[in-house]
């Protein structure tokens, strides 16, 4: 069977500031079960990336194996993409990053792509806070192998064959905030005004932005006692933020809500608007959010929105003190020392 | 013994304890023969161990420019108690054997037939300098001077090494070049110098240099324009990935603002540093790693997706002895089959043996080359005897007029003047074109996968599809085989019966042999192999020999097997000379192995 996208646009369809429709974000027909979580966040991919003109071009799209990790082939088809081997995403984002500092990248994996065979990459990532944005498609089994539970399953989740989880589940979140992300955030498939929002935050955010999105398998993990499912998901998921994400040049709108909006500027001048409604929570200090994620937790509740956010964030190339040019557009005269420092080289072993 | 004058042909090895600074001494010694002009061939061999077990450092002198190891030992200098019973033993009837006497030497390391040199090494050191803490650095000098004195190196140069090494240091050099003299002195006044076995000045080494494989890898990355190096600290590749940073630190730091024209990271292990590569050079930079074999067998998973999406990739594997963890610190040249076909589905990989480190250099400007005119990974195999030994080798050559072989890659212009399959075969090459990762706003991107896909780069289960596509990788490997370096093929008489096959460190050794072999008037043809796929001579060169001798340091001859799978030779043809106790391979082993199967 083949999928053929119709390629008459409308004329009239409304376009971003570069002059792109909607549509030119989209990619090939998903092959993926319908109704799974993981085409809801293409999705919101799509209209992030379409509301925030980027140049498909200048995006990267990277994911490792797995249904989730199938996801970039259906949105933003014009931009080059990348389907490694399993769980092994992070380090090929980090060569592309290397070669190239000055594209966005967008790297897509699934719970057991990150939190199983990946896990060391996924952690070294954080750890060298790559300048991208990590979205973890979570939906707490293994969807292309047929449903074997991951390791973000919650001890006591019921699979889809009746058995019951007996191990604990990882935390995603807390434990990228521990490792030192600089942003972190969970949502929900479902969720789309929360979900979109912080995909355009984290596109911006110049350094590992991490979004762990709880995004049901219909087909293996959507029964019953299943603590990934919609209908879980749904009763137990809390907002402990909504965001917005101020483009540079737009006006700062005054919130309505005193006291519950916080701005917090990027560094491309534009701002990330925080309109807080869990009390207590600061985004901006670790403890707090940890602190505020592990009670939830222990209410059996679904802590969601931008968790954890530090300003200070500094890159890889910063910190390695790259050239500002990206490396692969570097040239033999900068590169090579050529034959007369050879000769001296030479001499020097003698 | 005989009381024969030999010449500029010895072997000297250093038994010490690791981890008590003796190998810059020793060090200074080999060296001090490279300066007189005279080939030298120094080789570590040390324990996997940080401090305190036996190490050992071998030099071999020839006046006949041989540096391949030879057994052996004409003088032992023996500072190691722990391995002295054994180091008594080694030294050859007739040789000599140098000993701190410090300490009376047990009678049971009596022999009858080698000579006893005790240089009171401690006793001198305590009678000269107050710090206990110098003593053992500086016994180290006082045996180097002794040597100077028994087989005549001149002093000049000693002391000319002795503030070059401590140029930074300078406080130290008197009482170094102190050390040096009461060596010297001590051995001159209470010995017969210089020993029938003893050196003199020749200008036998022109313009070559002394540098070890690994620096070499390491500067030749520099001069082929990689920016992006990953690695995972492994011995004995390490130091590949310490040179390039070195090399770049000096010269790809811009002046004006500090920044870097390179980017070198450290990854979490092989799976990562492979894929850091991978990811690297599909947005259009040179990038390379550096392991050996328990590295290669992690990055095989990549590896294969580097063949199968066609990725460049440059990999050196500097081998040791395997399999498993086997003996890290000894050399072997046993990834041949896991690097020729790493990865599971068909997979081939295209190969490079280099065999000293000015091939070491070139080499590596040719693998990034390669990589990416074929899109694919270009795996060298070098070795610990190569990589972690100084070497004399050419010195190194660059052609100012070089352009790096950046491949078919598609510019925004050439996208806007034709139409883009990402696997197309265009030119009847098997080599397709690719775009780099933001090139154009509306053409030439596509999807890079490791499953199977079409022409265009759209995902199929299409069996045809998936087979055609198979077929032009192998349409590729056949047009590689006509652009990578071609062996180094030696008649020495037409009609020569015997031919043999080398590749890499083995070739010192096996260049030795023809010479033995002419000796026992054994005439013998020669192949040097350089790369994997083979070019049509290697065929041609086993057709027009009726025995094949494939010398190799492993035990399964998988380079023969290389020989059988690829060119359908028949097995009978080729013969095994097969070294893999971890000890670089000897002219006399090589030597031996052939008379006994010598038709
Ligand atoms: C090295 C390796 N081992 C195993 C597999 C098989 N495999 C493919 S996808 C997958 C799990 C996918 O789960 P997840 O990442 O959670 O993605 P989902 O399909 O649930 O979106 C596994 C085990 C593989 N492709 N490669
Ligand atoms: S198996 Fe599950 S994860 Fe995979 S496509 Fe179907 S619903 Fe989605």
């Amino acid at each position: 069977m083949t999928y053929v996208k119709p390629s008459f646009r409308h004329p009239k369809l409304p376009v971003n500031k570069i002059g792109f429709a909607r549509r030119e974000y989209e990619g090939a027909i998903s092959t993926l079960c319908a109704g799974c979580g993981h085409d809801s966040i293409s999705g919101a991919i799509v209209q992030a990336c379409f509301e925030m003109a980027i140049e498909p071009h200048r995006l990267a799209k990277l994911s490792g194996i797995g249904c989730s990790s199938k996801t970039p082939t259906y949105f933003l088809g014009n931009s080059h993409g990348f389907n490694s081997v399993h769980g092994r995403m992070p380090s090929v984002a980090t060569g592309a990053i290397l070669a190239n500092k000055d594209l966005i990248y967008l790297g897509v994996s699934g719970d057991g792509d990150s939190a199983s065979i990946g896990m060391g990459q996924f952690v070294h990532a954080i750890r060298r806070n790559l300048n991208m944005l990590y979205i973890v498609m979570n939906n707490g089994c293994y969807g292309l192998t047929k449903g074997q539970d991951s390791a973000t399953a919650d001890e006591g989740s019921i699979n889809k064959s009746g058995a019951e989880n007996m191990f604990q589940g990882i935390d995603l979140v807390s434990l990228s905030i521990e490792l030192g992300a600089t942003f972190a955030a969970r949502s929900f498939s479902g969720d789309k005004h929360q979900l979109i929002p912080l995909i355009k935050a984290g596109l911006s955010h110049p350094g590992f932005a991490f979004i762990d999105v709880i995004s049901p398998c219909v087909t293996f993990n959507n029964n019953v006692g299943s603590t990934k499912s919609y209908d879980y998901t749904r009763e137990h998921m809390e907002a402990t933020s909504a965001i917005d994400l101020v483009p540079v040049k737009t006006e700062i709108t005054n919130s309505q809500e005193e006291g519950t909006t916080q701005q917090i500027q990027l560094h491309d001048e534009s701002y990330i608007q925080i309109h807080k409604l869990a009390s207590n929570w600061d985004p901006t200090d670790k403890l707090s959010t940890i602190t505020k994620i592990f009670e939830a937790k222990s209410r059996g509740e679904i802590p969601t929105g931008l968790m954890y956010f530090n300003t200070e964030s500094k890159d890889l190339h910063t910190v390695l003190n790259t050239t500002d040019t990206p490396l692969n557009l570097l040239q033999k005269e900068v590169l090579c020392p050529g034959n007369a420092k050879l000769s001296g080289i030479n001499a020097s072993f003698r | 013994m005989s009381n024969e004058i030999l010449i500029n042909d010895l072997v000297v090895r250093f038994a010490n304890v690791n981890g008590t600074g003796s190998a810059s001494a020793n060090n200074m010694f080999a060296k001090s023969v490279f300066r007189m002009g005279i080939p030298v061939s120094p080789k570590n061999i040390f324990p996997s161990n940080i401090q305190g077990l036996p190490t050992w450092y071998e030099v071999r002198v020839s006046e006949k420019g041989y540096l391949g190891r030879r057994e052996g030992v004409d003088i032992m200098v023996a500072i190691n108690a722990q391995s002295m019973a054994k180091d008594v033993q080694e030294v050859k009837s007739g040789g000599y054997l140098i000993y701190d006497s410090t300490k009376l030497l047990a009678e049971e390391l009596f022999r009858e037939d080698i000579h006893y040199i005790g240089i009171p090494m401690i006793q001198l050191c305590m009678d000269h300098y107050p710090e206990s803490s110098q003593h053992m650095l500086l016994k180290n000098v006082i045996y180097v001077g002794a040597l100077a004195a028994l087989v005549n190196i001149e002093v000049e140069i000693l002391e000319q090494l002795i503030k070059e090494q401590f140029k930074k240091k300078e406080k130290l050099i008197p009482g170094n070049i102190q050390a040096l003299h009461l060596g010297i002195k001590y051995a001159s006044e209470h010995f017969v110098c210089p020993l029938p076995l003893h050196l003199e000045k020749r200008d036998l080494v022109g313009d070559r240099i002394l540098v070890e494989g690994n620096n070499a890898c390491g500067l030749g990355a520099l001069f082929a324009g990689a920016t992006v190096g990953s690695w995972y600290p492994i011995t004995p590749s390490t130091s590949v990935m310490n040179a390039f940073e070195k090399w770049c630190n000096k010269y790809r730091v811009d002046p004006d603002t500090g920044k870097k024209n390179f980017a070198i990271v450290q990854a979490e292990d092989e799976l990562a540093a492979i894929g850091m590569v991978l990811g690297a050079t599909w947005n259009g930079a040179r990038a390379f790693t550096a392991t050996s074999g328990p590295g290669v067998s992690l990055m095989s998973e990549f590896l294969g997706l580097s063949y199968f999406a066609e990725i460049p990739a440059v990999l050196i594997d500097v081998q040791r002895s395997g399999p498993s963890t086997g003996m890290p610190t000894r050399t072997q040249q046993s990834d041949v089959l896991a690097a020729a076909f790493a990865s599971h589905g068909d997979t081939k990989h295209i190969l490079l043996f280099p065999a000293n480190p000015t091939e070491c250099f070139d080499f590596t400007v040719i693998a990034f080359d390669l990589a990416e005119r074929f899109q694919t990974a270009v795996i060298m195999l070098t070795d610990l005897d190569l990589g972690m030994n100084d070497h004399l080798c050419k010195p190194f050559a660059w052609d100012e007029e070089k352009k790096y072989d950046r491949g078919k890659v598609l510019s925004a212009k050439d996208l806007d003047e034709m139409s883009f399959g990402r696997y197309l075969d265009v030119d009847g090459d098997g080599i397709p074109y690719r775009t780099i990762p933001g090139t154009h706003p509306t053409k030439g991107s596509f999807f890079t996968r490791g499953s199977s896909r079409d022409e265009y780069a759209k995902y199929t289960e299409d069996g045809d599809v998936y087979a055609k596509n198979m077929d032009r990788l192998v349409k590729k490997w056949n047009t590689a085989k006509t652009q990578v370096p071609a062996p180094e093929i030696t008649i020495h008489n037409p009609n020569a019966k015997i031919g043999i096959i080398y590749f890499g460190t083995s070739s010192y050794a096996a260049q030795e042999t023809v010479d033995l072999l002419k000796e026992k008037n054994i005439l013998v043809n020669e192949m040097r192999m350089l790369s994997f796929p083979f070019s049509n001579e290697v065929k041609q060169f086993i057709d027009q020999h009726e025995q094949i001798f494939v010398i190799e340091q492993n035990r399964d001859a998988q380079f023969r097997s290389l020989l059988m799978i690829e060119l359908d030779i028949n097995p009978n043809k080729l013969l095994k000379v097969l070294q893999y106790n971890g000890m670089p391979i000897t002219a006399a082993f090589i030597y031996q192995s052939m008379m006994s199967q010598i038709k």
